[in-house]
């Protein structure tokens, strides 16, 4: 914090003597004085010192977290310097020892909880997006193409719906999945709540990539013959496959990541990794090497997308606060 | 039968209507998974959940036997104290991250506001803290504020300091949950502004600067009031996603020490799987949507209402020099 508190009054010098003090009035004749057209500030070396302290900041966590799991017990409460130790990978083969080819020699009594979770957690995450994405384009097409309902409508929704808490569904998706539909302990019962979840979101941003779709182009193919499904198929698809990156991402995500609901919802053998995590989480003696290990797993995926498609994902997240 | 190519058509008037009926049908048929799904999945829920919040309902019971007890829920609600305390933190907590990521977020862009090389690898860097389950940053906080093996007090220990009670004290522990929602969340802040800064009218800066604006009066005068329009949505949207927050306090402190870190999110998710009581969670559901709806409605009102009185600011400056 302490560096950033000292950053505006070291940059400061650094910066090109753009600006004349203030109360001194600039004349015409001195504008050839400054280098002209200069568009932008150029960077000094103060600046590019700030900006790897806030990189270091923002990646330190995350590589802790890295080290960690490489590490052994023994040396993550030994008082060494933290980067100081042999890195290990016994705290992967701990966690994935179900699946892997080999039986990993210090695992002496294998816990299938982990890789079981990992498999759910795939096929979960997977059909919610799919399905999200499946029924959000058909719908976000219509909207745009057939003027049914109000995009006004759309935006609205996804403003409200982004506001609800996940929390708040807590009851409802109780009582009423295992009640009422029985689909409490199910792929379907959670499957369909993230698709409902993100249903508004993934038809406000595709509709606005549809809408920028030329409509000639559907024309024409509808005049050579294509029915609307075909046009929709072959032609509005293609062209939306940023729109559909954004929103793929957006849904797994959810879908990967969320817990509270996943923690009502399902049982012993459909358990999610999020939820197996928070489960194995106790109060004292938590084995951090192992347990980093998991969330390394857990993050990965995620941290793919992003090293991926950076830009879609701001657009994503910044839906609704760039364009009205 | 149906649907042959489009040129077969005018020859075969049947054919025709058959054809246009079933396009006229097209855009149901898209909407209707979605509408289902809906439908099925949120908005039936919801309802249910007002209903539910009528009743005195637990786990084992089915909803139809639940007893109805009409306003209960809600009334013994406002004299729970530990509800209220939950209420407070939520408002707090909101509060301190909103603003600090603010101002954070902002300064920072106002600051780097340079032409940066590599800047899609800056941003790229800056948005995996959000992209990571907020399961794992909990995680990798918990393991930081530990107080034997924790990053944070070995530092202190290591520079001859007493430890932090972080996340054990009453008194440390919502700062400490806050301090993490701050790391994961000034990015988003700082790349929403940063965007908004680098967009500005050249020509608006410039005009300032040759008027021999000082750098921080084009900064309150000139690109602050600009951004405002972004800064707004950017307060709302964090606003909105700092009610949301629930995982990372509940792997770091689980609402603990005491009531210290219980949000309202926590809380409803105790009464429904600790307390049992589905009914009150339903309540305090409502109450904390009721919330939500509020702050964003008046901070939506705030925005439009400083939006349209710096519009006229302007234009009566605007008359004023054409006068």
């Amino acid at each position: 914090m302490t560096d950033q508190a000292t950053g505006p009054g070291r940059a400061r010098p650094a910066a090109p003597p753009a600006a004349p003090p203030a109360g001194v009035p600039v004349r015409a004749e001195d504008a050839p004085v400054a280098p002209p057209r200069r568009r932008r500030r150029e960077a000094g070396p103060v600046f590019y010192v700030i900006i790897a302290l806030l990189v270091m900041m923002a990646l330190g966590p995350i590589l802790l977290m890295v080290t960690t799991s490489l590490k052994l017990q023994v040396d993550i409460v030994s008082s060494a310097p933290g980067l100081l130790f042999a890195p290990t990978l016994q705290n992967y083969e701990t966690v994935l020892c179900d699946v892997l080819w080999y039986e990993p020699e210090h695992v002496r009594f294998c816990d299938p909880t982990f890789s079981r979770a990992l498999g759910n957690s795939l096929i979960v995450a997977t059909v919610s997006t799919v399905l999200t994405l499946l029924i959000g384009t058909m719908a976000a097409y219509a909207i745009v193409r057939f003027r049914f309902m109000g995009r006004d409508a759309v935006s609205l929704g996804t403003l409200l719906m982004r506001m609800v808490p996940p929390a708040v569904l807590l009851v409802p998706i109780f009582g009423i999945w295992t009640f009422q539909y029985g689909l409490n302990d199910t792929y379907a019962g959670i499957v369909l709540v993230y698709v409902a979840m993100n249903l508004p979101f993934v038809i406000w941003i595709l509709q606005s990539f549809i809408s920028q779709v030329p409509m000639p182009l559907e024309e024409a193919a509808r005049m050579d013959g294509a029915n609307p499904w075909q046009v929709f198929l072959l032609v509005v698809l293609p062209l939306i496959k940023p729109g559909l990156a954004a929103a793929a991402i957006f849904t797994f995500r959810i879908a990967w990541n969320e817990f509270i609901l996943a923690n009502v919802l399902l049982g012993r053998n459909t358990r999610t990794v999020p939820v197996t995590i928070v489960n194995s989480l106790t109060e004292h003696n938590i084995d951090w090497g192992v347990i980093m290990a998991t969330g390394m797993l857990l993050a990965v995926p995620p941290v793919i997308f992003t090293l991926l498609a950076s830009r879609q994902i701001i657009t994503g997240m910044t839906a609704g606060a760039v364009k009205g | 039968m149906r649907g042959g190519p489009a040129h077969t058509l005018p020859k075969d008037p049947l054919m025709a209507t058959a054809r246009r009926r079933a396009n006229r049908l097209t855009p149901y048929l898209f909407v209707a998974p979605a509408l289902l799904v809906l439908a099925v999945g949120l908005l039936y829920p919801i309802g249910y959940m007002v209903w539910a919040s009528f009743l005195d309902w637990s786990p084992s019971q089915r909803i139809g036997e639940a007893e109805f007890v009409g306003m209960r829920n809600y009334v013994g609600l406002l004299g729970d104290a530990s509800f209220q305390e939950s209420v407070r933190v939520t408002l707090v907590f909101a509060a301190a991250v909103v603003s600090i990521e603010m101002v954070l977020g902002v300064g920072l862009a106002l600051l780097l506001d340079r032409q940066i090389r590599g800047m899609s690898l800056l941003r790229t860097v800056f948005i995996l803290p959000m992209m990571i389950a907020p399961i794992v940053v909990g995680l990798i906080w918990r393991y930081m504020y530990h107080p034997s093996v924790g990053v944070f007090n070995r530092t202190l220990e290591s520079w001859g300091l007493e430890p932090i009670p972080w996340l054990s004290s009453p008194d440390w522990a919502l700062a400490s949950v806050i301090i993490a929602d701050v790391w994961q969340w000034t990015p988003f802040v700082f790349i929403l502004s940063l965007a908004a800064l680098q967009s500005l009218p050249r020509s608006a800066l410039e005009a300032a600067r040759v008027d021999g604006a000082s750098e921080w009066q084009q900064v309150w005068h000139i690109k602050l009031p600009l951004m405002l329009p972004v800064l707004i949505v950017t307060a709302l949207l964090r606003l909105i996603d700092a009610f949301k927050v629930l995982e990372v306090i509940l792997v770091m402190t689980n609402g603990g020490p005491g009531l210290s870190t219980e949000i309202v999110s926590l809380r409803i998710q105790r009464t429904v799987a600790e307390f049992r009581q589905l009914g009150t969670g339903a309540a305090m559901s409502i109450y904390l949507l009721l919330i939500v709806l509020v702050l964003t409605v008046a901070m939506f009102l705030f925005g439009k209402w400083r939006e349209g009185r710096d519009a006229r600011v302007r234009a009566r400056a605007a008359e004023a020099e054409a006068a």
